[in-house]
């Protein structure tokens, strides 16, 4: 058997059953990682000792009986997710060096539920990007093409994840950051509604947008993360007030009587692809006969919302970014002459040209004059977005739609032209903007074969519809089984 | 031509929460550099602001205190500008929608009393300070400071004189110190204040080109700036020129303002709305709850102090211009039977000559409020006289000993038996003829040395009343 093969439930049972150790399970992995990674280029950081320490402690409480479902699983968490003692780079050169004091909550908490920790993943710098070709690094490889890009910008998680480095990962998605590179690795990637999981400690880009999710070989393995990382942080005064249900239990519903609204504005958008239409006909005829009415709607706002979130995400990043100064931690460039000069050169240096990019968007949108004209129209724009999904959602259980435009590109293909790259977030920004969840499941395969997502979207806190829609879909469809040659 | 100034303050008031602001760690002033530190308010990757409750229940009952309307919803904003001494690089403040708006002061001066309007009343954090090496060419961060909780007061444009000023500024820290809600202290800056002044003609409405005066850690300091400023706009305007808009500092030593150096920059600071915190909702039960709890405030407590104690509205007012003389005067006037009248003049005249004298507050007076009731007890049931009263006073304050103590070790019982004091009588009378011989030929101002004369016999024992009484009847026999 193929350790490094096992969806988290499978090994959960193995675990639990003592027919395997979790030391067993991370070496697997651990040599998995040796094996392909320099194929895909999934990491920035691995921490093989830490990891084999915390799967040594996790066998001790299996052995003991009644340990959580996480407890001896090896998985791996995006780079900007703080892990205390662990360098954490955000996929930046300024933060090269940054060692972070304290560990993210979500970081905590699959520590608590114990879980092993097997690396950190490579991204695009400071999460701004849709093909981890912005990570200061090294780019990611697509495991199912090397000369494409993984999607990003939780690139990293998704490849290692496809590529079964670690048997599920965390992400961050801001305007798609996990569902697009889970449609492009073909694993399943779950943002959750805004508040619903912590962001303390994961490095803001876009506060009002930024939520921390599951990158998973299956729906049931996505519940099962939701279940460990869910739920209040007194820490985060933005997260949900509330206790977080079992996702699992989610995972029995049926889709009978269930209704699931097909946005026209999705389906008639420029650039999409003919292959990813005919994928989504197919999906929408599967869930049709597992009983869902699948009905075209109209999200009429549609249209505005990458304009809104190119607008929004800069400016919380001008300043969300504006502490990475040299003073106090990460990088400091050399010999500075005075103080302006030593922010200067230091951010200069250390951001690379996306952040740079997108620091000036923001800086300008926030600026005297201009505010109302740009940050203040846009956030006009989020309210018309979010009043199209709340009409939607009178009327129907969730709303489903490509994930992207097209498959994963070619490493390169877009890098000269940042506003195409945009353009291809259209049919993720929504929820991020809106504040709802989204999850993409693979729905099957390109001409080229490379792997295509479908999105499912539902009302704010309405997780268990996503994963009810997408496991059914998941059982249906049959495509999750398919694994990369590497 | 004639012209008038027309001032408005902005005041930081540091709350007295133990706390800070957006995390746990201590507001206590003075500890060694970067201990009072975490990653929140270090600003560290991936930190996130928690709202601290009670600096907020301070800036509510502020809010209330100074008649302001209290927002249903009030939003953070981050302020976005560089500096070292602010970790974020963007303070976390309150800008389109405040706490508070809408109140007003009262205040009294030789002019009568007058309203003093209040604009705003907004939270923020406070950042750290430089600390620039006097030897090498480098400066240190401490960041101790960072994360404290401020309430910014902004006034309207309403106060015309130096006096004003002063006026408004002691009623706005007295009631901040009534409500216990910020310590005060002007020198260690948890009470800071910047003014705006301009000059415009009399009986004309548009203002003038203001200045922002900084630095200024004293109400007497406060006020010579706004003196010296207003003189200077004026000759300015007077000598054909034009007042600049800029930020002068005072300098106390030098006793002028002088404009601030670098280049002043206009800065934009990007505000918008803080996507780290909830809009701040405050519901009228939680106001009212407030409410429910304020102390008396200054103004009440002066109206009583005339209704309860008989005291003249000057009085009043100088006992409540500070809770803890108000305090004070209470715990004398509740542990002792005299008239309200005395102990207000002990208090306001000895006991306040004496701190002033020593520069003490009245939370460091030497004799406590107990010891002077007694004191006041002694001197009402006649024990010791009003000039005795004074040495023993006094001698309190250089030893710390009881009033009853002190009268008994010096044997300053007042002596109130005739036979004895008859009996210097006689002996005065018969030591000086000559005054004897004048005081019946007329000279009956003689009477006040002949008393002299007894009680320094009696070594100023004996009871006044007496003394006069009985050299009245010897002399005019």
């Amino acid at each position: 058997m193929e350790l490094f093969r096992l969806t988290v439930s499978e090994a959960a049972d193995l675990l639990s059953r003592r027919e395997i150790s979790s030391r067993e399970l991370t070496l697997a992995a651990l040599s998995r990682i040796e094996a392909v990674e320099p194929k895909v280029g999934a990491f920035i950081t691995l921490c093989r000792e830490e990891a084999l320490a915390a799967a040594d402690a996790a066998d001790k409480a299996l052995a003991k009986g009644g340990a959580a479902p996480l407890c001896g699983i090896p998985l791996s968490v995006k780079d900007v997710l703080c892990t205390k003692g662990v360098r954490t780079t955000c996929g930046s050169k300024i933060l090269e060096s940054f060692f972070p004091p304290y560990d993210a909550t979500v970081v905590s908490r699959l520590k608590d539920a114990g879980a092993v920790i097997i690396g950190k993943n490579n991204m695009d710098e400071f999460a701004m990007g849709s093909s981890t070709e912005n990570s200061a690094f090294h780019p990611t490889r697509n495991p199912w093409d090397p000369c494409r890009i993984p999607g990003g910008s939780s690139g990293g998680s998704a490849a290692a994840v496809a590529a079964d480095m670690g048997l599920c990962s965390l992400g961050s998605d801001t305007g798609g950051s996990i569902r697009q590179p889970a449609s492009h690795c073909g694993v399943v990637g779950l943002k959750p509604s805004y508040g619903r999981v912590s962001r303390y400690g994961l490095v803001a880009y876009a506060s009002s947008l930024d939520q921390v999710g599951p990158i998973t070989k299956s729906v049931r393995d996505a519940a099962i993360l939701m279940n460990a990382i869910a739920g209040h942080d007194p820490k985060d005064s933005t997260s949900m007030p509330k206790s977080a249900p079992d996702f699992t239990e989610a995972l029995r519903g049926e889709l009978s009587g269930m209704t699931l609204g097909l946005p026209k504005e999705y389906m008639e958008a420029e650039g999409l692809a003919p292959d990813v239409a005919l994928l989504m006909e197919k999906a929408v005829k599967t869930l049709s006969e597992l009983g869902a009415s699948c009905v075209p709607v109209s999200l009429p706002h549609t249209g505005y919302a990458v304009a809104a979130y190119y607008l929004i995400a800069p400016a919380e990043a001008s300043s969300n970014l504006a502490r990475y100064d040299g003073v106090k931690y990460g990088f400091r460039a050399e010999n500075p002459n005075d103080l302006a000069e030593m922010y200067k050169n230091t951010r200069s240096a250390g951001f690379g040209p996306e952040v740079r990019r997108r620091i000036l968007l923001g800086t300008y949108a926030l600026s005297a004059g201009y505010y109302d004209a740009y940050y203040g129209k846009a956030s006009q724009v989020r309210t018309l977005i979010m009043r199209d999904f709340a009409r939607v959602f009178a009327s129907c259980d969730a709303v489903i739609s490509p994930v992207s435009p097209t498959p994963a590109f070619l490493i390169g293909e877009k890098c000269a032209d940042p506003l195409t790259m945009y353009l291809s977030d259209i049919f993720t920004v929504p929820a991020n903007l809106a504040g709802i969840p989204g999850i993409s499941v693979p729905c099957g395969f390109s001409a080229d074969g490379l792997p295509v997502g479908l999105q499912i979207m539902a009302d704010h806190f309405k997780e268990e519809t996503l994963l009810t829609v997408a496991h059914a879909f998941e059982a249906a469809a049959g495509v999750s089984g398919k694994k990369p040659q590497l | 031509m004639e012209f008038e100034a027309v001032i408005g303050l902005e005041v930081h008031a540091q709350l007295k929460t133990r706390s800070k602001i957006f995390c746990g760690c201590s507001t206590a002033f003075g500890a060694p550099p970067n201990t009072h530190v975490c990653p929140v308010c270090l600003g560290m990757p991936g930190v996130l602001p928690v709202l601290n409750k009670k600096a907020v229940d301070f800036a509510i009952m502020t809010s209330i205190a100074t008649n302001c309307t209290v927002a249903r919803e009030s939003r953070f904003a981050r302020k976005n500008y560089f500096y070292p001494d602010l970790p974020k690089n963007f303070q976390i403040s309150m800008y389109e929608l405040p706490l508070s708006e809408h109140g007003w002061l009262e205040i009294e001066t030789a002019a009568g009393k007058k309203r003093v309007g209040i604009t705003r009343i907004h939270m923020e954090e406070d950042a750290g300070k430089l600390v620039h090496d006097e030897f090498a060419p480098v400066s240190r961060v401490d960041l101790n400071r960072t994360g404290t909780p401020l309430m910014e007061i902004v006034s309207e444009p309403d106060m015309r004189t130096p006096e004003e000023a002063g006026a408004y500024l002691r009623k706005l820290h007295a009631i901040l110190r009534y409500l216990d809600v910020c310590d005060g202290n002007m020198e260690e800056g948890s009470f800071r204040c910047d003014a705006n002044v301009s000059i415009r003609p009399r009986g004309q409405e548009a203002f003038g080109t203001r200045a922002e005066l900084k630095n200024m850690n004293s109400f007497k300091n406060v006020e010579k700036a706004l003196a010296f400023e207003i003189a200077r706009q004026t000759a300015v305007i007077e000598d054909g020129g034009r007042v600049v808009q800029e930020t002068r500092l005072w300098d106390a030593n030098a006793m002028k303002t002088l404009p601030m150096r670098g280049k002043e920059e206009a800065h934009d600071y990007r505000y918008f709305p803080e996507p780290d915190l909830l809009p701040l909702v405050v519901f009228p039960q939680w106001e009212e709850e407030l409410k429910a709890r304020l102390p008396e405030l200054p103004d009440a407590r002066k109206a009583r102090f005339t209704s309860q104690y008989g005291l003249s509205d000057y009085d009043a007012g100088v006992l409540t211009s500070e809770r803890e003389l108000a305090d004070f005067f209470e715990a004398v006037m509740a542990s002792c039977k005299g008239e309200p009248k005395q102990a207000a003049n002990w208090v306001t005249g000895a006991l306040m000559g004496l701190l002033n004298a020593r520069g003490l507050s009245i939370s460091e007076s030497p004799v406590s409020a107990l010891a002077l009731a007694a004191l006041l007890t002694l001197l009402d049931s006649g024990v010791i006289s009003g000039k005795i009263a004074k040495t023993v006073f006094e001698e309190m304050a250089e030893t710390g000993k009881a009033p009853d103590v002190i009268v008994k070790e010096k044997g300053l019982v007042q002596v109130s038996d005739a036979s004895v004091i008859e009996k210097a009588v006689e002996e005065v009378l018969a030591e000086n003829p000559a005054e004897v011989t004048g005081y019946r030929g007329g000279k009956t101002k003689l009477m006040g040395f002949f008393v002299g004369a007894v009680m320094k016999k009696t070594r100023g024992k004996a009871n006044p009343g007496l003394v006069n009484e009985l050299l009245k009847k010897r002399l005019d026999a």
